[in-house]
């Protein structure tokens, strides 16, 4: 673990190099720890995939202070899971109108539509962390065959709730935006609420499947409204 | 009370002293570009300092007063009119009711602040009442101010308003070297690209926002090929993309990202970035954490001691 100095305001905890869950684990449990700790001098935590950001009043407290704390928060390296490791489903509806490129993406593979679905929508992913835009999850554990590179030309608007493909991720839209992610499907669920108590549905450290529903589910969902509150 | 936009300007919205607490959920400050002209504008008409208001860009709003109220107008010097008169500058004035302030163009800075004894009511979202134009939300239904838009102003509590030391603002506005720290990646850069970065002078393009000001000039290349981790950005870092051309991210920025940071803007000079304008100029020079906190610290002490 290396505690660098990013600015006047902050400290950046870096614990490797690598995109892996057993760094990333020790990511998350300073993270939850700095959370639990709740000091108001704290301004804001940024998870990384390897690292974490800690964003504090320097009229408050040190670099050195801080440093200490994190150095006690993490005396050895290793953290224990606190067992909030639960499995939340996101519903993806792949069909052509929400996943333009799946046809692209399925080529690109050598697979056919059906085998991407299914192989999109089998690991359990890691939510490594959140960031981009509010609600943009950084997910790991897309199935390597799947690795497709991002659009050359971003589309202008993409819609909230779809789900895309870009190099070795996956991820989910928040809300509409323009993006260059080669779109495979669309979850009805609402990703992200400014106004709710809990605005994003997912948390970094979160792990999620995705389950295939077809048209009439995903119109269902959005019609009865739940999948809106978050 | 209200206050009606007759003219949004280029673009005006409702800040206050940014949103912290969500970055882990992609949430970025947001909050005033020039918070020290945002306090000030606050503290002359009376208000807390955190109190919403508004944020002119490049070119002023026109706004309509249904009722009286006490304005004052700071930052970036704009011409301002109310009828024919001259409305004043870093001082509260009164506005009649039923009178419309003109806000003309912005010079000198790139942002002019408007604050009302009272503040604009404004729900919170996130703790924070200021908007987030990429986001949509805050502030006025999340995006910059439209003509017609209705502002609602809360009823004082107290009036009393304050009245600056004559010419205290003066050190203000002084141009100079922008001073930063060192950034998280130093180690990616080698005594040239430094060289470089404190020697170049830089000039901000027009594609700058409040999510990040865009500089032209010498580039400034990590001598690292490979890819960084997408990590945690701090507010005013300087990063650098491949071309070598450096971006500081300001308050709208993304919470994270992949790109090298070479170095970061102190807090004591992030008011100065909320001023810079398309093509002004921009140089760097480093000073040492402990120093960039005291002149932190010097910087509060001295907004304490600026009022009569």
């Amino acid at each position: 673990m290396k505690i660098i100095p990013a600015s006047d305001s902050s400290l950046l905890v870096v614990f490797g190099k690598e995109i892996s869950p057993a760094l990333h684990e020790r990511v998350i449990a300073l993270f939850r720890a700095l959370q639990a700790w709740n000091d108001p001098r704290l301004r804001n935590l940024h998870p990384g995939y390897a690292s974490l950001l800690i964003d504090f009043d320097p009229l408050q407290l040190t670099h050195d202070e801080l440093s200490s704390v994190v150095q006690q928060m993490a005396p050895a390296g290793d953290f224990v899971d606190d067992g909030r490791a639960n499995v939340i489903t996101i519903p993806v509806c792949y069909e052509v109108e929400f996943g333009p490129d799946l046809a692209d993406v399925a080529q690109h593979a050598g697979l056919s539509s059906e085998e991407v679905v299914r192989l999109h929508s089998s690991p359990t992913y890691l939510v490594y962390f959140l960031g981009f835009t509010p609600g943009f999850v950084y997910l790991g554990g897309l199935p390597d065959i799947l690795h497709m590179p991002r659009l050359a030309t971003p589309r202008p608007s993409i819609a909230g709730g779809s789900v895309g493909i870009a190099g070795r991720q996956t991820g989910i839209y928040p809300f509409d935006s323009p993006g260059g992610w080669r779109l495979i499907g669309r979850t009805p669920l609402r990703m992200f609420d400014p106004e709710a108590k809990s605005p994003t549905r997912l948390q970094p450290g979160d792990r999620i499947k995705f389950s295939a529903i077809d048209r009439t589910s995903f119109e269902e969902m959005r019609r009865r409204g739940e999948a809106w509150l978050l | 009370m209200t206050i009606r936009i007759a003219k949004p300007g280029l673009f005006t919205t409702v800040q206050d002293l940014g949103r912290y607490g969500y970055a882990h959920l992609g949430v970025s400050p947001a909050g005033a570009a020039d918070v020290l002209s945002f306090r000030i504008a606050n503290l002359l008409v009376g208000n807390a300092e955190n109190v919403p208001a508004l944020e002119m860009t490049l070119l002023g709003a026109t706004l309509q007063f249904e009722k009286s109220a006490i304005v004052a107008l700071t930052g970036a010097r704009c011409e301002c009119k109310m009828g024919a008169a001259q409305a004043p500058f870093n001082l509260a004035f009164d506005v009649a009711a039923g009178s419309v302030l003109q806000c003309g163009s912005i010079r000198n800075g790139a942002r002019c602040y408007l604050s009302v004894q009272g503040g604009f009511d404004i729900p919170m979202i996130m703790g924070s009442a200021s908007t987030f134009a990429a986001g949509h939300f805050g502030g006025l239904k999340g995006r910059s101010l439209q003509s017609g838009d209705v502002l609602q102003v809360r009823q004082p509590s107290a009036s009393h308003v304050r009245t600056l030391r004559p010419g205290i603002l003066d050190s203000l506005s002084a141009s100079g070297k922008l001073r930063v720290t060192k950034g998280a990646q130093q180690e990616w850069f080698g005594p040239e690209a430094f060289a470089k970065l404190f020697s170049g002078v830089y000039v901000v393009s027009e594609h700058s926002d409040r999510s990040g000001l865009r500089l032209n000039g010498e580039a400034v290349r990590p001598r690292k090929t490979s890819e960084l981790l997408t990590d945690g950005i701090p507010l005013g870092a300087i990063q650098v993309p491949q071309d070598g051309q450096p971006i500081i991210l300001f308050v709208d920025q993304r919470t994270t990202g992949g790109y090298p940071k070479i170095a970061n803007v102190i807090a004591a000079d992030m008011h100065r970035v909320g001023q810079l304008r398309p093509r002004d100029e921009v140089e760097f020079v480093e000073v040492s954490i402990p120093e960039a906190v005291q002149l932190l610290r010097g910087q509060e002490q001295w907004l304490r001691e600026i009022f009569q």
